[in-house]
């Protein structure tokens, strides 16, 4: 449940203060905290260096000798209480491969949940997915949304690292990779997008709150896409 | 010719490129990374001259050893206990010196420490990634192509890198050693995961540092610390010096490679002033942790950066020995490296 009152404030450390507003996974926390963070970057407070919108809470990290955290922490919560109107989302496009051949943990993983490959292939590009955060290493994407049928745990040990694009699932969650990693995720799919690439303007597409949907294509067109080097589509309204 | 820079005549495991670290992108899940010990860096950074966004070469536990190539350069180290030498002449643990061409300038691992840094007037200018020349080897970003240096590695310098500067070193210990006192903690912001005894057997136990040390995060060994609650959380944003408590009931703390967010509970974050007192642990020795307030970690951190400061300009002449000597190591030298392509 989202708590509807006033976020918590607790530090992380003398130069980071985490503005909780829940500690579930939940669209109205996440659209809390994509406010506060849009707030932030309008008000341009003394001392803020920069933020961190996670599922539920961002994180301000801050200089203690230009503001205090309790000056900060009442900023945060004078401006959260302003509940501004969450932005309407963008919905972004990506291009998804389910071919075995690049979907290397597909076979395994259907046969986990009991479910054909191309059911698990067809389930996961049918659903609209919310991007919650990104974390773990540049440019990888939490997504909300992934269907129930998909609910899978992880592996009991990491798999050699994924590439690029990959598409990942476990605990009820959908990723997608931006970069090579070991990981306990599985990889069901691939896309050629760039969801996050550093040289690039903007170096990340989607925003918190905004909408992901996945579009499947075969391995000649995952080819063609990946080097052109693309990167997600805007769906046109 | 060859063009100017360090040149890395051997490196252990463990050297990269550092600058202050990688900000306004954690929101991308990118890591900040900066140096392990941003005392000791700031410290070289000083006798070097230089303000703080200037990049220097963080020293592992491997050690180094470099030489200029092309013209001599103005440089400074400073942090942990290594021995270092130029030319074969042992040198006080920091200093400024200019390193000609053919000179090598070694740092070895001493009785204690685990990192130290060889700053150059200017700063070395690999090219900047995201706006920051930190190296952060998981992603590959930063520093020389986002990876540790090795022998062969030359790093560019600007021309203040080879303007003379007179050769000293603080007139005092400039000790940035690791001591005895427990690191001061925040507690936070999970410590609600936690019973007052857990938090009572974290506040007084001595945690072992495990050989699981890395950029990343060290792990600790001690007395159990156990969950109230449960050590699955929703993920949320964490900061250097973060101390996670999995299901091992062990500490891990986050270091300057941690990732931006985490899903532990932190139950405290080690205080800024305290960080670089942590990263010289080595593995087998212990810490004690001791929580303090906000107020309190401003107050260490200013006093800490005010002594440093200090330090970096109460300089006194470096000494060199006899010039026979010095001549004769660098002949040496200069008979290996005239080998190279």
């Amino acid at each position: 449940m989202s708590d509807a009152g006033a976020p918590k404030l607790l530090p992380a450390g003398d130069r980071a203060l985490t503005v909780e507003f829940g500690d579930t996974i939940d669209a109205a926390l996440n659209d809390r905290v994509a406010a506060l963070d849009a707030a932030l970057a309008v008000a341009r407070l003394d001392g803020v260096i920069e933020t961190t919108p996670t599922y539920r809470s961002l994180t301000i990290h801050y200089d203690p000798e230009r503001v205090s955290f309790a000056a900060l922490g009442a900023s945060a919560r004078a401006l959260a209480a302003a509940t501004p109107a969450p932005r309407p989302p963008r919905r972004w496009i990506a291009p998804a491969c389910y071919d075995p051949a690049l979907a290397e943990d597909l076979n395994e993983t259907a046969a986990a949940l009991g479910l054909p490959p191309r059911e698990v292939a067809a389930r996961h590009a049918g659903a609209v997915y919310r991007v919650f955060m990104y974390g773990f290493a540049p440019g990888f994407l939490f997504l909300g949304g992934l269907p129930d049928a998909l609910t899978i745990s992880r592996r009991p040990s990491p798999r050699p690292p994924i590439p690029r694009g990959a598409l990942l699932i476990a605990g009820g969650q959908a990723l997608i990779a931006s970069l090579p990693m070991p990981t306990g995720w599985r990889m069901i799919g691939r896309t050629p997008a760039r969801v996050f690439d550093a040289g690039r303007t903007p170096m990340a597409q989607a925003g918190v709150g905004d909408e992901i949907t996945f579009e499947p294509i075969d391995a000649a067109r995952f080819a063609a896409l990946d080097a052109e080097g693309v990167g997600l589509r805007l769906a046109t309204p | 010719m060859s063009a100017t820079g360090l040149r890395i005549v051997a490196a252990g495991p463990g050297a990269t490129v550092q600058d202050q670290g990688r900000f306004g992108f954690m929101r991308f899940g990118v890591t900040p990374a900066g140096p392990m010990d941003p005392q000791a860096f700031a410290a070289a950074a000083a006798l070097a001259g230089n303000d703080g966004e200037a990049a220097a070469v963080e020293i592992g536990p491997g050690g180094i050893s470099v030489t200029s190539e092309g013209a001599p350069l103005a440089l400074a180290f400073a942090g942990g206990g290594f021995s270092w030498r130029r030319a074969g002449e042992p040198l006080p643990p920091a200093a400024r010196l200019m390193l000609g061409p053919g000179e090598v300038l070694s740092a070895r691992p001493g009785g204690r420490g685990v990192f130290a840094y060889l700053s150059v007037a200017g700063g070395f200018l690999t090219p900047p990634e995201l706006g920051s020349r930190a190296t952060h080897t998981r992603s590959g970003m930063g520093g020389l192509e986002g990876r540790m240096l090795r022998a062969g590695d030359v790093l560019p310098v600007g021309a203040r890198a080879v303007t003379e500067v007179g050769e000293a070193c603080p007139d005092d210990s400039f000790d940035l050693a690791p001591h005895d006192a427990p690191l001061r903690v925040i507690l936070g912001p999970q410590d609600d995961y936690f019973g007052p005894d857990a938090i009572a057997a974290f506040l007084s136990g001595a945690y072992a540092l495990t050989p699981r040390a890395d950029r990343m995060a060290y792990a600790l060994s001690g007395p159990p610390v156990t969950h109230a609650r449960g050590f699955d959380i929703v993920s949320d944003g964490l900061a250097m010096g973060a101390v996670q408590i999995a299901g091992d009931r062990q500490p891990l703390v986050l270091m300057a490679d941690r990732q931006p967010t985490g899903g532990y509970p932190k139950i405290a974050h080690v205080i800024s002033a305290d960080l670089g007192r942590l990263a010289q642990t080595r593995p087998g020795e212990s810490v004690r942790f001791m929580a303090t307030t906000l107020d309190d970690a401003l107050a260490a951190r200013r006093a800490l950066d005010q002594r440093t400061g200090a330090a970096a300009r109460r300089l006194r002449p470096l000494a060199r020995a006899a010039t026979t000597r010095r001549l004769l190591a660098v002949n040496l030298v200069s008979g290996v490296t005239d080998g190279r392509p």
